[in-house]
């Protein structure tokens, strides 16, 4: 009885959000405050749901939803194994966080008048997101990835101003995307015959050789990676993340990208196996240099920025790239590992780096990193919470960041690749270098203008609770998740997870 | 506001050609048997509406058709296709998958699973989904229509197919 | 060989016209300096590939000029007739959710152009991206 109830849970994450966002909808036409709650209230549910799946999945196996009843090769089919259980988990925890985030940061950014449509939009983005996580069919895929990228654009828009320009090029692009997408399952169609991706995965392993597939492949990789900005792709990535209100750049930096950088390895690893891979070696060469050129030039182009919250945006790439130099490397254990692990230390790192500099605007109203000066004073929490997120970021050792960095350093000595080696070892120096910039400004350099010279109560102005908590216990798991990390008790998910993706290592 | 000019034979023409739209989209909504035509169907309403907010005057459509009406009627639709594939499981106690309509309890026990399923299709889902689409398509007019006085929304509905 | 080329061509029309659209569109999507006019590059992108995809439905012998002899799943034939088939009417399904989507998203890009226009007062790129650098960060 209780089996059959967790097994629901999945479609229940998705119909449910979508349910409360159009409740969050016809509430706006009553009062415009209950909107927040209603969404407060459901994700929080959905989040405890993700944790129940997991569980689930952990002591039972994979959950294989036939939508409708139908069979699998014919109807919708829901499959969630550890990998989906695990981003489901780091992406509902997230979203609860954003929401929590959100009160306080979009009443003071966004016109009241707008606040149901704000919070029906943010709800259906979850849904979204949850969507493409949980399902196991590409078409459906595609479709709930629309319904989260739309919701991305109007939520970046909702900004005003430079935001409506930086949401249009995201569309643009963001649409081409999902046609390179759609035309790639087209062609997967045409040569398989089915949408079901284990069944497409059968049978496609007697046709790697047919050029069809090659191209699919291309196409899907492609267009996946505009979307989770990997880098020649990335283009749209800065100015949606710098222009957005803090509470959509928070969300869309942790789940969305989460979300597709998810997409992409499930396409890549278990629609595509890791034979297809292996017959075509060079172009996975290919990825791993552009990942170590994303890191290099990533972390100088982040180093030349003013606005903290571009810097942040370039460093995001950064770490997208960490994940590619990871994927590139399917052949090694610890490289995989790396890239896994990458999927939720950045998502909380770089969720505390945005929620602390979206409290900091919150309070001062600086994006500017060269007016940081003796902030650490008067938001003390705050900007500690950014220190730990940036130590994080650049991998100081029992934190969270330097497992990643760790486990790819390792999968390089494992597979003998030294110049990948001698590239993280110094992506870890640059970012450093660009981190240490906003640090010394928070910490070491003195106020001298006299407009700071207030009375105490001015001098020490912390933001409000609704945004240091979830700062805070970002912080505070940025240096919990480092040291269970390194535990290595997780590393038995880990293979669980290397396993749920196909890849069958020695 | 500034006195619009009138068209005689456009407004008969409109007023006389608008029932009949109506019942066309109706008839695509639950006329067939089987699934499909919602979508089609709440188009093709929508196109009336905004046959007429062409004709009389957007201010005149704006009363006909009021915003919150559009949101409601946005969210009704969703209830109805939604909500019917959610009972399927809470009727039979979480057994059943969603949307699985022939595990409509009350239904099936009637009529038997197939004619329930078949039903539900029909005359549920087909009409959530025609409102949902009619609603959300002349919500999209109104909000592109030029407004000076106030900013249009940019408010977009996700359809579910 | 340039009529080997023809009958290539002729022998799948369909497939070389949804290329063409899809080329078309892409181009005008990211090469056109007016924002309308990439909107209306992505749209005709998106109409190739449902051009692709109802396509792939078009199944049976592709002798005669490209079109297949199977008939639209709603026709009812007899069993005495041999040989017939039906259109796969699964890509078909497929693409009325793609349209969906579409004109989901020409209506969010719509709307922003409409707010764009109201905030810059034009939708030429290079005309915006120059008002942006007056106005500053």
């Amino acid at each position: 009885m209780i089996d059959t109830f967790v097994e629901q849970f999945p479609i229940l994450i998705v119909t449910t959000g979508v349910f409360s966002a159009f409740t969050i909808l016809v509430s706006g036409i009553f009062s415009r405050k209950i909107g927040y709650y209603i969404l407060l209230f459901v994700t929080a549910i959905h989040f405890m749901m993700s944790i129940a799946i997991l569980n689930y999945v952990i002591s039972f196996g994979r959950i294989h939803y036939w939508i409708g009843g139908w069979r699998p090769p014919w109807g919708i089919e829901y499959v969630v194994d550890h990998l989906n259980a695990y981003v489901l988990v780091v992406i509902l925890f997230l979203s609860f966080l954003s929401v929590v985030f959100a009160k306080r940061s979009v009443e003071k950014e966004i016109d009241e008048k707008k606040h149901p449509t704000f919070y029906t939009v943010m709800q259906l983005l979850i849904a979204g997101c949850c969507g493409v996580v949980v399902t196991g069919d590409v078409f459906n895929l595609f479709v709930l990835a629309e319904v989260a990228s739309l919701a991305t654009y109007a939520l970046i828009a909702i900004a005003g101003g430079k935001a409506l320009r930086a949401s249009f090029t995201y569309l643009i692009l963001g649409s081409i995307a999902i046609c390179f997408y759609l035309l790639g399952i087209g062609f997967l169609y045409a040569v398989t015959g089915t949408l079901n991706m284990i069944d497409m995965r059968l049978l496609l392993q007697n046709i790697y050789d047919n050029k069809m597939v090659q191209v699919a492949f291309a196409l899907v990789v492609v267009g996946l990676g505009i979307k989770a900005a990997v880098f020649p792709l990335h283009t749209w990535q800065p100015d949606a993340y710098t222009y957005a209100p803090s509470a959509v750049t928070l969300i869309m930096s942790t789940v969305v990208a989460k979300t597709f950088v998810y997409a992409l390895i499930r396409i890549v690893f278990s629609v595509f196996t890791v034979n297809f891979l292996q017959k075509y070696i060079n172009a996975w060469e290919l990825v791993s240099w552009l990942a170590a050129v994303t890191i290099i030039v990533g972390s100088i182009l982040a180093f030349r920025q003013y606005n903290i919250k571009r810097m942040l945006a370039y460093s995001s790439i950064v770490n997208v790239a960490y994940i590619m130099l990871g994927i590139s490397m399917f052949y090694s254990y610890w490289g995989l590992s790396g890239a896994l692990a990458n999927i939720l230390n950045h998502a909380v790192a770089k969720g505390c780096a945005f929620a602390a500099i979206g409290a900091i605007i919150y309070k001062t109203g600086l994006k500017d990193v060269r007016y940081y000066s003796g902030l650490a004073k008067k938001m003390p929490y705050t900007c500690g919470a950014f220190l730990i997120s940036a130590l994080t970021l650049i991998g100081i050792p029992p934190l969270a960041g330097f497992v990643t960095k760790f486990y790819l350093m390792l999968g390089c000595l494992e597979v003998k690749n030294y110049t990948m080696l001698a590239v993280i070892l110094l992506g870890s120096l640059l970012t450093l270098a660009y981190f240490w910039r906003v640090v010394e400004e928070m910490y070491f350099k003195s106020v001298e203008d006299e407009n700071t010279h207030g009375n105490a109560e001015e001098r020490f102005n912390e933001a409000p609770i609704t945004m240091l908590a979830p700062t805070m216990l970002l912080a505070i798991l940025c240096i919990a998740l480092g040291i269970y990390w390194l535990t290595s008790i997780p590393l038995e998910i880990i293979d669980k997870m290397i396993a749920s993706m196909g890849v069958i290592l020695k | 506001m500034k006195e619009q000019k009138r068209d005689v034979i456009v407004e008969m023409t409109s007023k006389k050609i608008l029932p009949i739209i109506l019942t066309f989209g109706l008839y695509v909504m639950v006329g067939t048997e089987g699934a499909g035509g919602g979508f089609q169907g709440g188009c093709i309403i929508a196109a009336a509406f905004i046959l007429y907010a062409v004709v009389f005057g957007i201010q005149k459509g704006r009363t006909k058709m009021p915003e919150s009406w559009n949101t409601f009627f946005t969210s009704l639709g969703l209830y109805l296709y939604c909500g019917c594939g959610l009972l399927a499981i809470i009727a039979s106690l979480f057994v059943a998958e969603f949307l699985n309509y022939s595990a409509f309890w009350p239904l099936t026990n009637l009529f038997g699973p197939y004619e329930a399923r078949a039903l539900q299709v029909e005359f549920v889902v087909e009409v959530g989904i025609g409102i949902t689409v009619f609603a959300a398509f002349v919500s999209m007019f109104y909000d592109l229509a030029w407004k000076d006085e106030d900013e249009a929304e940019d408010d977009e509905e996700v359809m579910e197919c | 060989m340039l009529e080997a080329i023809f009958e290539e061509f002729f022998a799948r029309y369909n497939f070389w016209t949804a290329v063409l659209i899809i080329f078309i569109g892409i181009y005008a999507a990211i090469a056109k300096n007016n924002l309308l006019k990439k909107l209306l590059g992505l749209n005709l992108l998106q109409t190739g590939i449902f051009l692709f995809f109802i396509s792939l439905g078009d199944i049976g012998n592709l002798q005669t000029l490209g079109i297949g002899d199977a008939t639209p799943p709603i026709i009812w034939r007899t069993a005495e007739e041999k040989g017939y088939m039906y259109a796969n009417p699964l890509p078909h399904v497929l693409m009325l959710t793609g349209i969906v989507v579409s004109a989901a998203t020409t209506c969010v890009a719509l709307a922003l152009l409409v707010r764009i226009y109201k905030e810059y007062g034009t939708i030429e790129e290079d005309k915006i991206l120059e008002i942006e650098a007056l106005r500053g960060d």
